[in-house]
């Protein structure tokens, strides 16, 4: 077990060291990030050669990287261009929306699939299977932003229910959450589907109606307790997904989010944010990932944490 | 009509059109798939054929017909525009028709790199495992803990819009998923006794790979290959509303939809209309791959 967690974390801290080189030679691409960051006005010498030693980029690649990396570990991630503020100071404002906004589009995303998947699968290959399934495609091949767009236009434009941007309470939480969870529902609810079915079949649930047990207690308490266990796994990987699915949501909303703040800087271009703001939800991601990874072996002493690899 | 032994040996009716019969019951066999292949081929001729089929100019603004209404939904009955005009006045209908061409390329262009980097890779990593096998998934858990729009945010940040940069990051990213899925279906393989039997008469490891462990392989790829277009599009589509995707002078759909954000209490069926094109193509290549699917590789978890 310990050694599980310990080559856990060292595979995490890979997966840190990976995506630092990704963005860190991404940046580097088209060789000189000065003169990208410039690209709109005709810049001084004076300012070009600050921004080269305000970024190190007088240094040798491996001592840039270096110290690239060393802020990516002491969560220094230097300083705007635009506002001269520390980009950590920034994205610590900013990441409590996006955080709520995530939560929200996860609480979306719960409550409307495990009411359609477990349906789904209880009344398997009739009218509400099949509505369920038609869900399910439909919710995959929505664009989410789209979806967004069109939320506004019913709920906000037509109706005037709820507000269409801006974040100061639960009221403006609505739609964005929505917007956000309504995709991952209908992959969610596909999963609770199958693993609902594999379950039922199992001889343990057979067991349980054979004893006279109403149909619904063996629903709730057998079949679905163990089907849950594939699906929260699933949850905490997706979460993942919810936060660079933030992104975009955002943007449609105003909301006062990390991922705003990124595409702000972008037209900006001001990189030391957008490095800093990409890293950041990154290293969220590869840290729920880690939790969720070492939570199950604690849920279910059934999972192998022995020698295979995957 | 009476005797049932007598119509199987003579038809009393025979069918006049038999292509039509088939193809009724290849639909009410396969309504799933039957959909699907509809939505695709709708998009697909809208790609090829936009020249034709347009009623205007994509790219031709008017000042005069600047957010007309659809000609259906216009109280003075003036618009001549089937969908409405955007906000330079330029037909909905026929930049949708355009955009199709957009996705449809990204869709496809993006997958084919995917597919030809990930079938290699996962192939060299389960055929040959140890250390290959090592560096290869490694190199696909980075990928995968990194989700792709923080990627192409980095990267497209950097390197400016552009359709052939999109499809390039695309099939750079999405490797992974071709690379896990072969790997793991050559490793099943691998045991198998003809396989070993191949090995064992001195079959060369490309011979085997080509001739045995390839063909096995390619239902799912095409199965994966179908689905991932689907998601390509959409990808390319929010890409391109974040302005930093396609051109914003080409008419794309994501284009279209990022456009129409300021204008979505005037004139909704800008809002509208493009992303029921998204919604029509992509939903038609998730029904084309979900049928393939079943038919080819019912036990594929994808």
């Amino acid at each position: 077990m310990i050694a599980y967690v310990i080559r856990r974390l060292l595979h995490t801290v890979l997966v840190v060291l990976g995506i630092s080189l990704i963005v860190f030679f991404s940046i580097r691409l088209t060789g000189d990030p000065v003169s990208v960051m410039f690209a709109a006005g005709e810049p001084t010498k004076e300012a070009i050669a600050e921004v080269r030693s305000n970024l190190g980029l007088d240094e040798p690649l491996y001592v840039q990287y270096g110290i690239f990396l060393k802020g990516i570990f002491t969560f220094d991630f230097g300083k705007s261009f635009r506002s001269g503020m520390p980009v950590m100071e920034l994205i610590n404002e900013r990441i409590g929306a996006t955080l709520a906004l995530a939560l929200g589009g996860m609480a979306v995303a719960i409550l409307i699939a495990f009411p359609v998947g477990i349906l789904s699968a209880v009344k398997r290959d009739t009218a509400v299977d099949f509505f369920g399934r038609i869900f399910s495609l439909l919710g995959i091949s929505f664009p989410n932003f789209w979806l967004g767009i069109m939320l506004i236009l019913v709920f906000s434009v037509t109706l005037q229910w709820l507000p269409v941007s801006g974040f100061e309470g639960f009221k403006h939480l609505i739609l964005p959450s929505i917007t956000l969870g309504l995709i991952l529902s209908g992959i969610l609810a596909r999963l609770v589907r199958s693993s609902m079915l594999e379950v039922m079949n199992q001889q343990y649930v057979s067991t349980a109606k054979s004893k006279g047990i109403s149909e619904w207690k063996v629903i709730i308490k057998h079949a679905f307790r163990n089907a849950l266990l594939p699906t929260v796994t699933f949850i905490g990987l997706q979460f993942g997904s919810l936060l660079g699915g933030t992104v975009i949501v955002e943007q449609i909303f105003s909301w006062p989010g990390v991922g705003r703040l990124i595409i702000d800087a972008i037209n900006q271009r001001d990189y030391p944010v957008i490095q800093g703001g990409v890293i950041y939800l990154a290293i969220i991601m590869v840290l729920v990932n880690l939790i969720v990874d070492l939570s199950y072996t604690l849920i279910d002493p059934r999972v192998k944490v022995g020698g295979s690899k995957s | 009509m009476t005797s049932v032994g007598l119509e199987k040996a003579v038809p009393v009716n025979p069918p006049r059109r038999p292509h039509l019969k088939k193809l009724w019951r290849f639909i009410k066999k396969n309504p799933v798939g039957f959909i699907g292949l509809i939505l695709v081929a709708l998009s697909v001729s809208c790609a090829l054929f936009a020249p034709f089929i347009t009623p205007f100019d994509p790219s031709k603004a008017s000042l005069s017909s600047r957010l007309a209404p659809p000609s259906w939904a216009d109280p003075k009955g003036e618009s001549a525009f089937l969908l409405g005009a955007d906000q330079v006045g330029r037909d909905l209908l026929s930049r949708i028709i355009y955009g199709a061409r957009i996705s449809l390329m990204v869709g496809i262009f993006g997958v084919l790199i995917a597919m030809v980097i990930g079938t290699v890779l996962g192939l060299i990593s389960g055929y040959f495992g140890k250390w290959l096998d090592d560096i290869i998934m490694r190199v696909a858990d980075i990928q995968l803990a990194f989700p792709f729009i923080l990627f192409a945010i980095v990267i497209m940040s950097v390197l400016g819009t552009g359709i052939w940069k999109i499809i390039i990051i695309l099939g750079l990213t999405y490797w992974v998923g071709f690379a896990r899925l072969i790997r793991g279906q050559v490793i099943s393989l691998k045991e198998q006794e003809y396989i070993q039997a191949a090995k064992a008469i001195g079959g060369t490891n490309f011979n085997i790979i080509r001739k045995h462990i390839l063909p096995n392989v390619l239902s799912s790829i095409l199965v994966l290959g179908t689905m991932y277009i689907a998601e390509f599009i959409l990808l390319e589509a929010s890409l391109t509303f974040l302005g930093l995707g396609v051109d914003p002078t080409i008419p794309s759909w994501g284009g279209m939809l990022a456009d129409s954000r300021n204008y979505i209490t005037s004139a909704w069926w800008t809002a509208v209309f493009p992303g029921v094109a998204i919604m029509i193509t992509v939903l038609g290549f998730n029904l084309l791959g979900d049928w393939l699917r079943d038919k080819l590789d019912p036990n594929m978890k994808v």
